[in-house]
């Protein structure tokens, strides 16, 4: 273009025009906002939420304490203390993970042998104060109860890709 | 009795009645004013939202209709601080001095016929002296903030703001040159009898791009709103404010948003005239706010679409573009004025 019709141009603001068009055809095309806490988007099967402790379906917990997930864990965000139980086996007497640390990486989930320390599917879980989201061993079995079902169809789902 | 009444009371009637007449009238701008801002804010998220393929605010209330208060409840319950190193007094002085300059320049917009509270016969000059003061509440606040970012904001917004007028005074000059009158109510009328009257669609055509444009920047909007750039520098001059005194730089700079759109709409665009004559049953008070939220959708929709500005652009766009062309633009219009005697 030469300098003459360039200058033309930009003498009748085209380009600006033409933004402005692209702006006002976008007005009336359909939104996509979702109205979230009435609507939500999918999750995947591999979604890393809040953390759960599971159990096997006789009652028995998974967690074997072998604290790979404590070795692995980027933020150091996880505090495993074991002993022996009375029956001879191991188990942890202490299972902490502070979730003002966690990066929510997923590590602990792969590192685990037994699939004990799983993240369910839940994102909701704010609070109002700090020393809530310091979770204990207690506090990870019940969401391990609470999302049970959920947590089995996503392993299952995933378990073709691994 | 009746003498009584002539003789005594009858002045005192005359002296009281403007102290009542007067405060109801600027009770009777005001309010729609302030009610106009909060809505401003309201369309302002809900259009550039659509224009974002959004739906903006549409949950306090029906519609979200009620968030302009619950944005202002939320400011008003905030705490006022006050930066140790600042100077309390100017701090506080200068967002006052902002709003009340924002609403004081409404006392010679006219509404429609007759529609104004002082009927001043340099109006026009009356509206950019006050707009022109409007620098000073943003250097004090950035002065008194004691604070570097609150200081280089305030420089860099009062030389945008300065720069812009000068081209915006241009522009007044040719609109003078046409209409031969400083008052606003005669600049209108001389709009009247259709839109191909209107300044915007004659010889003043350029002259009313540019000073929209102009006002965009003197307002301190997008794609002009560097001093304040809400997603690199979090504010300008006024990054120290907080709860009420913030408010009423947002309230100041809304309230001269839409002054800015009624004075376009008062130069350009015809004032409270119908577009064309046959509607002229409908009262001008519609037609002027119509014009003036035509002019401030434009305002959101610049908004929505450009880029910001970089520094030296906007002052070459300033000085190197916009005074030489509205320079220009008096010298002809001058000119055609001297040999059609029009």
């Amino acid at each position: 273009m030469s300098n003459i019709t360039r200058a033309v141009w930009s003498f009748a603001l085209w380009e600006l025009l033409s933004g402005m068009s692209l702006t006002l055809r976008a007005m009336f095309r359909r939104k996509v906002t979702l109205n979230y806490p009435y609507e939500k988007g999918p999750l995947s099967p591999r979604f890393r939420g809040e953390h759960a402790l599971r159990r096997y379906p006789n009652g028995e917990e998974r967690c074997i304490a072998c604290k790979l997930c404590e070795a692995v864990c980027p933020a150091q965000a996880i505090t495993i203390e074991a002993e022996e139980r009375a029956d001879g086996s191991r188990r942890t007497t202490r299972y902490d993970i502070d979730m003002t640390k966690c990066i929510y990486c997923g590590y602990c989930q792969e590192a685990c042998p037994v699939d004990a320390i799983v993240e369910g599917p839940n994102a909701e879980f704010a609070t109002e104060t700090r020393e809530e989201l310091f979770y204990n061993k207690q506090k990870l079995l019940l969401n391990g109860e609470r999302w049970e079902a959920e947590i089995a169809t996503n392993i299952a789902l995933d378990a073709p890709y691994r | 009795m009746a003498e009584i009444f002539t003789d005594t009371l009858w002045p005192w009637v005359l002296f009281i009645w403007p102290w009542i007449k007067i405060p109801v009238l600027i009770i009777v701008i005001i309010v729609p004013v302030l009610l106009s801002v909060a809505y401003l804010t309201y369309w302002e998220r809900k259009i550039i939202g659509w224009m974002q393929y959004r739906k903006g605010p549409n949950v306090v209330g029906w519609l979200g209709l009620m968030q302009p208060f619950a944005d202002g409840l939320k400011l008003f319950l905030k705490e006022t601080i006050i930066p140790s190193g600042a100077n309390p007094i100017i701090f506080l002085l200068s967002p006052m001095i902002t709003f009340v300059l924002a609403l004081i320049a409404w006392a010679v917009i006219p509404f429609d016929e007759g529609w104004v509270l002082a009927d001043i016969n340099v109006g026009i000059l009356y509206l950019f002296a006050i707009s022109s003061l409007g620098v000073y509440g943003v250097v004090m606040a950035g002065w008194a903030s004691n604070s570097k970012y609150a200081f280089l904001g305030a420089l860099r917004s009062a030389a945008q703001m300065v720069s812009y007028e000068v081209s915006m005074g241009f522009v007044i000059v040719t609109v003078l040159f046409l209409v031969g009158s400083l008052n606003l109510s005669d600049i209108v009328r001389a709009q009247s009898g259709g839109f191909w009257n209107w300044h915007m669609f004659g010889i003043l055509a350029p002259m009313g791009v540019v000073f929209f444009v102009s006002t965009l920047a003197e307002t301190n909007r997008s794609p002009f709103d560097l001093p304040e750039a809400e997603a690199e520098l979090v504010a300008g001059y006024f990054v120290e404010y907080s709860s009420f005194p913030f408010a009423m730089f947002f309230l100041g700079e809304y309230a001269n948003m839409i002054l800015m759109a009624g004075m376009t709409s008062i130069l350009f665009l015809g004032g409270w005239q119908a577009p064309i004559p046959a509607l002229d049953v409908i009262p001008g008070i519609i037609w002027f706010g119509l014009k003036v939220a035509f002019v401030l959708f434009f305002f959101l929709w610049v908004r929505a679409t450009f880029p910001r500005y970089r520094y030296d652009q906007l002052m070459r766009l300033g000085w190197k573009v916009f005074l030489p062309l509205s320079l220009a633009w008096v010298v002809l219009v001058a000119g055609i004025v001297e040999f059609t005697g029009a």
